[in-house]
């Protein structure tokens, strides 16, 4: 099987949904990019990470739409072509770049299905990257799929490998809610195997990439990569995780998170986003509040801290969380002694 | 005009006027829950630009949105079963008076958020314009939303990517309760088109025939594929921003001249008999007729049985995580 970039393989779904379905078009600031300039007005850049690069050529310009820098005019744009007839996927550019258009996308796109008693269809995909890790501080850095995710109406998808985002971004398009679909920078270049024809993966079904009884670890994005890592490290010691890549944040595959916390009884969740009302948090709570009984150690969080992303390289790996830090929160719940706890209760402390 | 379409415009107006009186009657008679806005003293825009639409073209709208609603051919029982939130209601007593829609009647949506319709309405000519179908789009907003960040980027966006849509602005000379004279920066809203390099017109909004007759060309020019245009409608507001406001910010004068000299009834009753085009008598017969259709949608709205609460789930999505 072909190996292929999470980059290509982006690439790939986009080009084989807009051949199948003449319905799907590409909106956003630069998806081809140089209208209007006097140097290469063909396609300047196919968005500013090179994903869409080649679509404008084989579909043309009506279909690979340069928009002005205008975010709720793309948002909403696509929300209202979306309930009219079309199929579009707009692009965010930076997930933060929300902030500039959540109108649209949470009380328009998000709702109408609901508030119009179930008359409408919005099939819409809003693309944007997440992550930090490229010294683009804290307007370009942040991963804020917590937001979309608490959301009614929104669906949201955080691939963690290649093959993943080519089969979850066709299933996004072929999709009839407005999908929300986060690809980490920091992944772009990662490879794998990539099959050439079209696959969809459903949403709600987590990926398990690693089966081990001692503690189940819950992943997001370019955290799953993280957690292998350690759990690598951790295998040496005779520690063996279960390994979950959600895929999908809304819906959550909650039961298989369940499942495997009533067989490990630990849970660690590794979340790239601020701690609060983070998915970790999100998590976490689901665990504790339906899987209590089956826990043996509490639940840690892995997170990002409660701070802005930074600029400087030194203060920007600070706050990643690292598989270094999944380690040490794996140990510390797998070599916890519960009695501790019940004799520092009884000593009130 | 034709004798049938005058009259289907008398109809149209009359209907938005008794419909809006008796949602004020039922609302402070308490049979209606939340916010509700009237458009009374706006009926002719509604009015003289839908004339012009087919089903099949588009309107986004307001939170001041039944007249346009209606105008666009809504089932007013429908309108006031949701209104009510009832079963029956357009929306399924789902969305109530800011969120009726009615997408086989191509109206997008009234709207709970000032200048969230604009970005919507240029998407739906997005789709006239890819598909090559021929529809046109008219996107509803107010002097306020015409400060609105959101509707700025819309008319951009219609201009670059010359888009079949017609920014209708009705001006009742407030924005809750801020005078447009102070909040809009350029004293003619109309100056906000032309910075962005669309012809844009003012017309007087309580009359039926000046805002037909505008609305008609801008709306052939749409459609002919030449881009957009903006309208301002100067209009008044008879009722306050919401049903139970006190109006204290408008002098007794002024709220008065609403109801003598800028009704758009009495000034299209006015034109018609005075051009002998209908007779009293049959605008009289109108009334009654209309009268007793908006009667009979508030009795069935306060008959009907409000939603099962097993409806309080259903239709967030299409389908979500294998159920629906």
């Amino acid at each position: 099987m072909p190996i292929k970039s999470l980059r290509q393989a982006i690439n790939e779904a986009l080009y084989g949904e807009m051949r199948r379905d003449e319905r799907v078009l590409l909106l956003g600031e630069d998806v081809a990019g140089g209208m209007g300039g006097s140097g290469n007005t063909q396609e300047a850049a196919g968005g500013v990470l090179g994903v869409t690069a080649g679509l404008a050529r084989e579909f043309g310009r009506r279909r690979v739409i340069d928009t002005p820098i205008s975010e709720s005019a793309i948002m909403g744009m696509a929300a209202g072509a979306a309930m009219t007839g079309l199929r579009p996927v707009a692009e965010l550019m930076f997930a933060d770049f929300l902030g500039v258009c959540f109108d649209q996308i949470f009380n328009q796109a998000a709702k109408f299905r609901y508030m119009f008693g179930g008359k409408a269809r919005t099939p819409m995909v809003i693309r944007a990257t997440i992550g930090a890790g490229f010294r683009a501080a804290a307007q370009h850095s942040q991963c804020l799929y917590s937001i979309f995710t608490h959301i009614p109406g929104l669906k949201v998808v955080v691939p963690s490998s290649a093959y993943d985002a080519k089969g979850l971004l066709i299933e996004a398009i072929r999709d009839d809610d407005p999908v929300i679909f986060l690809e980490h920078k920091a992944l772009y270049d990662t490879k794998c195997e990539v099959p050439d024809e079209a696959y969809t993966i459903p949403f709600g079904k987590a990926n398990i990439l690693a089966e081990g009884n001692d503690v189940t670890i819950v992943a997001f994005a370019r955290m799953v990569h993280m957690a292998v890592q350690a759990v690598g490290d951790l295998k040496k010691s005779g520690i063996h995780a279960t390994i979950i890549d959600p895929r999908t944040t809304s819906p959550l595959d909650e039961a298989t998170i369940i499942e495997s916390v009533k067989r490990t009884g630990r849970l660690v969740v590794v979340d790239e986003s601020n701690p609060r009302c983070s998915m970790a948090s999100d998590v976490a709570a689901i665990v504790a509040d339906k899987a209590f009984h089956w826990l043996r150690a509490p639940i840690k969080r892995v997170t990002a801290p409660h701070a802005p992303v930074p600029f400087a390289p030194v203060l920007e790996d600070a706050y990643i969380p690292s598989a270094a830090a999944v380690a040490a929160a794996v140990r510390e719940v797998v070599e916890l002694d519960l009695r501790k706890y019940a004799s520092a209760r009884q000593a009130g402390n | 005009m034709e004798r049938e379409l005058l009259l289907a415009a008398y109809r149209h107006m009359r209907t938005i006027r008794t419909f809006e009186e008796r949602v004020s009657a039922e609302f402070a008679a308490n049979h209606i829950p939340g916010f509700v806005h009237l458009c009374v003293g706006q009926e002719a825009c509604a009015v003289g630009v839908c004339m012009h639409l087919e089903e099949r073209d588009y309107i986004g709208s307001t939170h001041r949105g039944h007249g346009h609603c209606i105008a666009k051919g809504c089932d007013p029982k429908g309108m006031m079963l949701e209104i009510f939130g009832k079963v029956g209601g357009l929306c399924g007593g789902k969305g109530g008076s800011m969120h009726i829609a009615d997408l086989e009647r191509g109206m997008l949506g009234a709207n709970g958020i000032v200048g969230g319709g604009p970005p919507l309405a240029i998407g739906a000519a997005l789709s006239a314009k890819t598909l090559k179908n021929g529809r046109v789009v008219v996107s509803f907003i107010g002097d306020g939303a015409s400060n609105q960040g959101t509707v700025f980027e819309a008319m951009n966006m219609a201009v670059v990517l010359q888009l079949p849509i017609v920014f209708f602005v009705e001006n009742n000379g407030y924005g809750e309760f801020t005078a447009a004279s102070y909040a809009c920066g350029a004293k003619d809203i109309t100056q906000r088109a032309v910075g962005f390099g669309m012809p844009a017109a003012t017309v007087d909004g309580t009359d039926f025939f000046a805002v037909y007759g505008a609305a008609g060309a801008a709306l052939e020019r749409a459609r002919s594929g030449e881009g957009p245009s903006l309208m301002q409608a100067r209009c008044t507001r008879f009722y306050g921003h919401y049903i139970g406001d006190p109006q204290a910010y408008r002098s007794k004068q002024e709220l008065e001249a609403c109801r003598t000299e800028n009704d758009p009834l009495l000034k299209f009753r006015k034109a018609v008999l005075e051009q002998q085009l209908l007779s009293e008598t049959e605008l009289d017969a109108l009334d009654r007729q209309v009268q007793v259709e908006m009667e009979a949608a508030v009795q069935a709205a306060r008959e009907a049985a409000p939603p099962p609460v097993s409806s309080l789930t259903a239709d967030v999505y299409v389908s979500y995580g294998g159920e629906s």
